[in-house]
């Protein structure tokens, strides 16, 4: 007889941290109570290249209230200054416009900005670039993009195959600058307690965090505790702490072993806290007239700062998605002196996936198909990256099945053919994809703390996306007991060491290590253990990754209505079918999709960071400038999913859905506004004055 | 935030008189800009009075028919009020479309009338501004100016009034009451706002310590229509690209939609948001449609007269057709009685 647990795996649960959330009582990184905190203000650069002459603190030293103003020059020497982004105050030199060049610390934030208004710094500048073009004469090739991606590959010979290709999709597509601009800002509290570094800090992840301060400070990672119970959401732009950590702890060396507390303002945020790199994409397709693709070309540019290189690995999602005999990719790359790019939900295959999800709308078109039995017609039979075989490769069922839903039967294919009461309303379809990939390096710990009730330990942190509720229920399903028999703790580096809750990684790679300590702890306690009785399990490779290619899919359909007067585009209908392994918590699922495709909406219409390049500053850095979609924007969108357990994908047989939802999204609304119009736009965002008569 | 004085006022008069005799004071309403604009710095005030609890939150009826709307109404009340909703629509229109309900709930009548550009130049002090520090430059020339003006610019400023409730007030041709060390005195809206010239510092034509204490709305002829139409890069919460508020009344008398054919304009009042450092009373375009039939190509023509004026910059020459369909939507609308000139359901929002 199997016993019924409540709340275990693929359950839907409510959050277990809603209602603390809901009632303001869940405590996020600046909320944390600390004895007699001083407040940080940053000074930044006004330049974006040269360095520093003089810089004048006498009127911020004497301001009221102000405790201590750092600069260059009297700042403490890091130990490690590798990280050309963390080597703050070590130099004058300067290299990016935003970039910390000292912090005032007073008694309240509000003298210390005001402080830091009194400072005078003289400069000598030196000629800057920040404006990514095409045409740069100084484009190269990295040694590899982001997560250890080949910068370039090659398959037979693409550019002959399009040569002789009867149908032929030719174009170039442009991504934007994009900030990730989680709405809790930035936040460090740091505390010297002894020679021990105490941080709250909004984070993606607490042993990261540790593990690339220690060698900044010169410490053992055992001196630096980061506690981060409750974050609030940070799309990558908190997956590896960025200088505003340092000059907290920094700073904090110079308090009297008082706390130092910093938010960042909106605005700082768009200077120091990474971003999405812009894209220009080149995207060649050649196919024989039925649409069978014989070659396939994804030629990328896009920028980095100059002080430190970050390659966004934008053409890896064309290496995969579709078959094609002859294929190449390639990244190529500007150094300018702007600040550091860095992971923005789903690099590499939200931007890669605008390009190519968009030519292969045009190339339906142009052969006169459909356009999902275009994405059929050309799917793969093994993964033509890697050769191997596909773990699970629904993409046709998520296609097939949204299509049904969506009533993509009745689509009129002839663009501009529908005016619903002064709006041209037209759809469009776009694939997605993600790759499934599981982190080594997590332990979790397992302890009987009283009859029945066990606490469940692991380093992890919960960003938003309902980790607190997920690892609940895997380690309920692991122990064989219910949700609300287990204590979960998480969010602090004293608990097991944990990666990263980034790169859909963090509910399998941590899930993974609560399953192994379950395991280790029933084989050696038994089913009645005693109280006090305690494992610990590591996860390790998933071994099927050997054999199998291992990816997400899922379609993307969008209605689009774009004014016939005025040109204003709304999304009014979505809809998301994904294919991402069991789903542990359908509730929490579902708003992760969800969020995933409204960032993806916001990235089709509204998101765009606008250099200055005559500053290098991005000049609409608030929520007031730089649109993000509100409640009016996100009309009706679904987001279902296969009912299916990907058994490649390890014990869990989850693949991750932190960010699959945005991929291919704003492709799908694209594509539905050129048949909404007949108005191919090829460059995001899609605004209304793009579709103007 | 540099420390300041925080004073309450209880008597308009000594409020004037204390502000007048010190420059580095100033009013404190709503908030919901002023305050922003401590923060970044743009402005350094010495002292600050707040005017919210002094007794100019009243909406009354006007002997004449008209509506006097107290400085200190809030934008959302203001919006909701059942005279503004039913008789003049534009501007119950125009408030709802301007920022989110928390700030129209903190938002003031004076307040919105003196809210400042949204130029990004002009909000961020690092970087020059004439509007900001008179003779340092202007930044958005070469630089972003999509949200920028293409009609009454200067070479010395390039930026746009924000307000959408000083649009509808200046088509209503609403008038401004202030009150000065000299007593009160009424100013029209549309001389209320200035263009920028070489003096882009000055947003108005007030002189400091003047305080506003009522918008003055006149009585509209019997079969008035009125209508606020904004358009915007989403659905909710932008400032415009651009925008267009319409009041008109036709010569037979309200005969829209009749088989007879268009209706022919009687008086025309429009306005246009998003396109100049003030409202934009579109009197070309008034003056053409005054008397003529509603046809499409007149309305369109009038339009295009309108905007031959127009210079656009780098980023925003779509303004002009943007700025001539809105409104020709606009008329078209209101003369064939389809709708209120708000054709997206997002725009509907319910006070
Ligand atoms: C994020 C955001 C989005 C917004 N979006 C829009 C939008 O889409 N459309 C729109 O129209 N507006 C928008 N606004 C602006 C908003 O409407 C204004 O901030 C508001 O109307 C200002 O009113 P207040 O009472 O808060 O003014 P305050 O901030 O208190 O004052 C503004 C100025 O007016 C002066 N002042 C106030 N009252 C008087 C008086 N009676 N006499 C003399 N001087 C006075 C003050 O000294 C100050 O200089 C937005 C604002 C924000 C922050
Ligand atoms: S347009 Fe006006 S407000 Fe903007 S930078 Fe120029 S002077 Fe300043």
């Amino acid at each position: 007889m199997t016993v019924q647990h409540t709340g275990t795996a693929g359950q839907d649960l409510e959050r277990i941290d809603g209602v603390a959330k809901v009632r303001g009582l869940a405590p996020y990184a600046y909320e944390h109570q600390v004895d007699n905190p001083l407040y940080l203000h940053p000074l930044q650069a006004t330049i974006s290249r040269g360095r520093i002459e003089t810089i004048d603190t006498t009127q911020a030293q004497a301001a009221p209230g102000v405790v201590a103003v750092m600069t260059h020059l009297d700042a403490p020497r890091l130990a490690g200054t590798d990280d050309a982004e963390l080597a703050i105050l070590q130099s004058p030199a300067v290299g990016f416009r935003g970039q910390f060049i000292g912090a005032v610390l007073a008694e309240t934030p509000e003298a210390a900005r005001a402080a830091a208004a009194l400072v005078r710094v003289e400069y000598t500048e030196e000629p800057h670039e920040a404006e990514l073009r095409a045409d740069r004469d100084d484009l190269y090739a990295p040694e590899q993009v982001n997560a250890g991606f080949p910068t370039d590959t090659r398959d037979g010979d693409p550019e002959s195959a399009i040569a002789a290709a009867q149908v032929v999709v030719d174009q170039t597509y442009t991504t934007p600058f994009e900030h990730n601009n989680p709405m809790e800002p930035h936040t460090t509290v740091a505390q010297w307690v002894g020679d021990e570094l105490v941080l709250h800090d909004s984070t993606q992840g607490v042993h990261p965090v540790r593990q690339t301060l220690a060698p900044v400070f010169g410490i053992a990672p055992e001196k630096i505790r980061v506690i981060a119970p409750n974050v609030g959401g940070g799309f990558g732009s908190k997956g590896v702490p960025h200088a505003h950590v340092v000059l907290t702890a920094m700073a904090a060396q110079r308090s009297n072993g008082r706390p130092v507390k910093y938010a960042l303002t909106r605005q700082q945020m768009f200077f120091l806290a990474g971003y999405r790199t812009p894209t220009i994409q080149h995207v060649r397709l050649g196919a024989d007239a039925s649409g069978q693709l014989s070659g396939i070309i994804h030629d990328v540019i896009e920028q980095t700062s100059r002080i430190k290189e970050f390659a966004e690995q934008t053409a890896v999602p064309a290496r995969m998605m579709y078959a094609a005999e002859n294929r190449a990719t390639s990244h190529r790359v500007a150094k300018l002196d702007v600040p550091v790019p860095s992971w923005m939900r789903a690099p590499g295959e939200c931007p890669g996936m605008f390009g190519p999800e968009v030519a292969m709308d045009e190339l339906a078109e142009a052969c006169g198909i459909d356009p999902i039995e275009l994405r059929v017609l050309n799917e793969p039979d093994i993964d033509p990256e890697s050769g191997k075989p596909f773990a699970s490769r629904h993409l046709v069922e998520c296609l097939r099945e949204g299509a049904r839903r969506f009533g993509w039967a009745d689509r009129d294919p002839q663009p501009r053919s529908r005016l619903v009461d002064g709006w041209y309303t037209g759809t469009g379809v776009a694939s997605s994809t993600y790759p499934a990939r599981r982190q080594t390096g997590n332990t979790a710990r397992i302890r009987h703390d009283r009859a029945g009730r066990y606490s469940v330990q692991i380093g992890a942190v919960d960003i938003g996306t309902g980790a607190w509720t997920a690892l609940t229920q895997i380690a309920a399903e692991a122990l064989g007991c219910n949700a609300a028999d287990i204590d979960l703790q998480i969010g602090d580096t004293d608990f097991p060491v944990a990666t990263v809750a980034g790169g859909s990684t963090g509910t399998t790679s941590w899930g993974a290590a609560i399953i192994a300590a379950a395991q280790a702890f029933r084989d050696r306690h038994g089913d009645q253990p005693a109280v006090g009785a305690h494992a610990e399990g590591e996860a390790g490779e998933n071994p099927a990754a050997q054999e199998y290619a291992l990816h997400s899919f899922g379609a993307q359909f969008a209605e689009v209505q774009v004014h016939a007067d005025t040109g204003e585009i709304r999304v009014s209908r979505m809809l998301g079918v994904f294919s991402a392994g069991r789903i542990i918590n359908p509730r929490t699922a579902r708003s992760q999709f969800l969020g995933g495709m409204t960032m993806g909406l916001g990235m089709a219409l509204h998101e765009n960071s606008v250099m200055d390049p005559r500053f290098g500053m991005i000049v609409n850095h608030d929520f007031a400038e730089y649109h993000i979609p509100t409640n009016a924007d996100v009309r009706d969108m679904e987001a279902v999913w296969l009912d299916e357990v990907d058994e490649h994908a390890g014990k869990l047989g989850a693949r991750g859905i932190g960010e699959i939802g945005i991929v291919g999204a704003a492709a799908a609304i694209a594509n539905a506004a050129y048949h909404a119009t007949g108005i191919r736009v090829r460059d995001l965002p899609l605004t209304a004055d793009r579709f103007l008569a | 935030m540099k420390p300041f004085e925080f004073q309450r006022a209880t008597d308009p008069s000594e409020a004037v008189a204390t502000a007048t005799a010190d420059p580095g004071t100033r009013y404190l309403a709503g908030g919901t800009n002023l305050v922003d604009h401590l923060k970044l710095g743009i402005t350094a005030p010495e002292r600050l009075i707040d005017i919210t609890r002094l007794p100019l939150d009243g909406i009354e009826e006007l002997p004449d028919g008209g509506l006097r709307l107290g400085a200190m109404v809030r934008n959302s009340d203001l919006a909701a009020h059942p005279q503004v909703r039913s008789r003049y629509p534009v501007l119950s229109q125009a408030l709802l479309s301007g920022a989110s309900g928390q700030l129209r709930n903190a938002a003031t009548t004076g307040g919105n009338l003196l809210q400042r550009t949204r130029c990004v130049y002009f909000q961020d002090v690092t970087t020059p501004c004439n509007k900001r520090e008179p003779g340092s430059g202007c930044s958005a020339l070469g630089g972003y100016t999509r949200y920028h003006a293409i009609l009454g610019a200067s070479e010395h400023c390039l930026a746009v009034n924000p307000s959408d409730m000083s649009v509808a007030l200046a088509a209503l041709d609403a008038h401004v009451t202030v009150l000065g060390t000299d007593g009160e005195r009424s100013i029209p809206v549309t001389e209320f706002h200035r263009l920028p010239g070489d003096e882009p510092n000055r947003d108005t034509v007030l002189e400091h310590g003047d305080l506003i204490t009522a918008v003055e709305l006149p009585a509209l002829p019997a079969g008035t229509r009125s209508a606020y139409r904004k358009v915007r890069d989403r659905a909710s919460y932008a400032f415009a690209l651009v925008s267009v508020a319409a009041v008109v009344d036709f010569e037979d008398d309200g005969g829209a939609g009749t088989s007879a054919g268009p209706p022919t304009f009687g008086t025309v009042r429009l306005a246009l948001g998003g396109v100049a450092h003030k409202p934009w009373r579109a009197t070309v375009a008034e003056e053409a449609l005054r008397g003529a039939p509603a046809t499409e190509e007149n309305i369109r023509q009038a339009l295009e007269a309108e905007l031959a004026q127009a210079v656009p910059l780098h980023d925003n020459a779509f303004k002009i057709p943007m700025a001539r369909n809105t409104a020709t939507a606009v008329l078209r609308e209101l003369a064939t009685g389809s709708g209120t000139g708000t054709p997206t359901p997002e725009n509907r929002e319910q006070p």
